[in-house]
């Protein structure tokens, strides 16, 4: 508290001595995320560090905004969720909260942010909803979604002969609509799925589904799971010999930080789809290195990044508005301007509240092939923008005017 | 006979083996809570914790000392031992003469801590482990991985000695006759604090050495023990606190059933062990293999 109160001190000196000497747009911040569980080390504090890092880059103070960042642990529970994002909105002043993964808890705060009339920039959840039937005019989707998923690893496996699938699926929201999405897109393209089983979430041992998917003689085994469950059934297909058998699996939704816990040598030659990875531009190596420097060796995952460049994009909206209290009128603001930032380019936010950026394939590297730390991918394709998303008219969100 | 419920011979005897390798694990783990319920009556909730010790005990062997995963399988279980034998001299020892509930506060309040411990310093998504018997045997109705086979093998090998040492042996006649009567075994000149130590340091070793055969087929990480700690409670009030014999065989069996569950029904597999346990509870509260105290 010490710190903020100098900070806030330090930025009201400079605000008076700045040439304009108004009182300063104060913004503040919260970071809502899994800090301690499954999906600590894909946000976490990482995405914590990234919200500060924009901050700073944007150089806030200079712009007369007055910016403060705090995050709080959602333990993948939409309860605990909506009441840190009603004790932040309603007592603590926190105009934006950003990251929070996990489908259920993201589309429970997105519900209390139009609420309250707050904006909600979620970078870690995967549900196409957020932008689909539960739209709404205070929330943009940034980094991934479950349909830009199916149609990175999902197309690409299809046409390249993967023309029969059988799904792995989480039992709950995520693991349904990757499922769904995954389907419609492997039919569009002339598959075929021959079967599917639901398994609880948090199972360790997956010998028995995956027995069935290769009893399926389906091609491609689809995991339609996330973080340790996606690790354990990769670990063990591995351990069935059932890559050797001729299927392939499909890991449609992989973080890097599950490649660091696979290892190259279970992990080598598995397809993948993402938004960001560290090492394709000279700007993300620079954001890479000064993370892992102030992370103890650890490298940013996507979500990270997204964190970032939807804070940076916020913060320009709010440049503009010159004021954070109204919500929706931010949201609209960022809908306005062009998004452009160091990692993710150039982009816009649909109407939506979508957030367009092209998506990449990546194939896992041998261990041979990897050079240091976190070398994991190798570029495959590049889904332009344009295509890389659901189109606008097809997610039934009631913002979107039909014609 | 297997025609009419829809499912080929062949599948089911393939699930039915590996029910039997699941329970192996759920078998090893609720022998060694049954032990030192039996033995020193506390319920053990730092047993996941220490399953958990037990495969990263054996993934820093490999990493920071160079051990490969046969010797991980000595090293790592008694270096978990010794760790329990700490906490039974300076912790648990204090707590005998009261209610259970105080040693169970006491384990889960140390399960969490040792899990926060380790979540801080290598993260929530686990480390990688390589499998030291890769490949596998092609049994005609399965493929049966090496590894998976050598886990059943050596569990079911485990599991028979603890039960001959304590059933059959003159060690373990001291070891039950110090549960019932301790005043009057100190009396015959047998050190019973020293053989309680040491008695919670083998439950802890056998759910050290149980995470150490997981290491290398499910994910090293700090949650891997919480997650299964719940079911193999389970196991063990199915089986009937305390009882040994119990413990093996109800571990093995609910492997089984929950094998079987995840063919017929995979939704209700996470749920169909608790479902037996409220059913045994209404039957027989003292559990299948329990005898009331």
């Amino acid at each position: 508290m010490r710190f903020t109160a100098m900070l806030m001190a330090a930025a009201s000196v400079f605000a008076v001595s700045a040439a304009h000497a108004q009182t300063p747009v104060k913004v503040k911040i919260g970071v809502l995320n899994d800090q301690s569980g499954l999906y600590a080390d894909l946000g976490g504090q990482g995405s914590v560090w990234a919200a500060k890092k924009a901050v700073s880059d944007f150089n806030a103070a200079s712009k007369g905004l007055q910016v403060e960042v705090v995050f709080a642990d959602h333990q993948n529970k939409a309860d605990v969720g909506t009441s840190i994002a009603r004790q932040w909105y309603d007592v603590d002043g926190v105009d934006l909260i950003v990251d929070t993964p996990n489908s259920g808890v993201a589309l429970a705060v997105s519900q209390v942010t139009k609420e309250k009339n707050k904006v909600f920039i979620n970078s870690g959840a995967a549900t196409s909803d957020l932008t689909g039937k539960a739209c709404s005019p205070n929330t943009v989707h940034w980094t991934y979604d479950t349909w830009a998923l199916a149609n990175g690893t999902g197309k690409a496996m299809t046409k390249n002969g993967g023309d029969t699938w059988f799904f792995l699926t989480a039992d709950y929201a995520f693991g349904h609509a990757l499922e769904r999405d995954t389907s419609e897109v492997v039919k569009a393209n002339g598959g075929k799925v021959v079967g599917n089983v639901r398994v609880p979430l948090n199972n360790a041992d997956f010998s028995s589904f995956l027995l069935q998917a290769q009893s399926s003689k389906a091609k491609v085994i689809g995991l339609a799971n996330a973080g340790g469950d996606t690790i354990n059934s990769i670990k063990q297909a591995a351990e069935y010999g059932i890559v050797e058998g001729g299927q392939k699996l499909a890991g449609l939704l992989i973080f890097l930080t599950d490649v660091h816990s696979l290892g190259l040598k279970t992990a080598q030659g598995l397809n993948l789809t993402s938004a960001w990875y560290w090492d394709m531009t000279d700007a993300n190596r620079a954001f890479a290195k000064e993370f892992s420097a102030a992370n103890g060796g650890k490298f940013p995952t996507d979500v990270m990044a997204g964190v970032y460049s939807g804070v940076t994009h916020y913060l320009k909206a709010v440049e503009a508005t010159k004021s954070a209290k109204d919500g929706a009128a931010v949201v609209a603001e960022m809908k306005k301007i062009p998004t452009d930032d160091k990692l993710f380019g150039k982009g816009e936010v649909r109407a939506d509240g979508r957030q367009i950026h092209p998506m990449y394939l990546f194939e896992v590297k041998k261990p041979s092939e990897s050079k240091g730390p976190y070398d994991y991918y190798t570029l495959k394709a590049t889904i332009p923008a344009n295509e890389a998303f659901r189109p606008l008219d097809q997610g039934d969100c009631p913002l979107v005017k039909k014609t | 006979m297997f025609e009419l419920i829809g499912v080929a011979p062949q599948a089911l005897f393939g699930q039915l083996l590996l029910g039997l390798i699941n329970g192996a694990f759920y078998a090893m783990l609720s022998l060694g809570l049954a032990v030192i319920f039996g033995l020193l009556n506390v319920i053990n909730f730092t047993h996941g914790a220490q399953y958990m010790m037990g495969a990263f005990g054996a993934w820093m062997a490999l990493n920071y000392l160079g051990i490969p995963f046969w010797g991980a399988l000595i090293v790592s279980p008694i270096v978990v031992a010794i760790i329990g034998m700490i906490i039974e001299r300076t912790l648990l020892r204090r707590l005998y003469n009261l209610d259970h509930l105080y040693g169970l506060l006491l384990t889960f309040g140390l399960a969490l801590i040792i899990e926060g411990l380790f979540r801080r310093q290598y993260g929530s998504s686990g480390l990688p482990y390589g499998n030291p018997l890769p490949g596998g045997t092609n049994l005609g109705f399965m493929f049966l991985p090496n590894y998976r086979a050598f886990v059943v093998v050596a569990s079911l090998v485990v599991c028979l000695v603890t039960w001959f040492v304590i059933e059959r042996t003159k060690l373990g006649s001291y070891l039950r006759a110090a549960t019932e009567r301790p005043d009057l075994v100190q009396a015959f000149g047998i050190d019973v604090p020293r053989m309680i130590t040491l008695t919670y340091g083998f439950g802890v070793g056998l759910a050290a050495l149980a995470g150490v055969l997981a290491a290398p087929a499910y994910q090293v990480s700090p949650t891997m023990g919480s997650n299964l700690i719940i079911v193999v409670f389970a196991v063990v009030v199915i089986g009937g606190m305390g009882s040994i014999m119990g413990a093996i065989v109800t571990g093995f069996g609910l492997g089984v059933v929950e094998g079987l569950t995840k063919v017929f029904y995979p939704e209700a597999s996470s749920t169909v062990i608790f479902v037996i346990m409220a059913i045994v509870l209404m039957v027989k509260p003292t559990g299948l293999f329990g005898t009331a105290k």
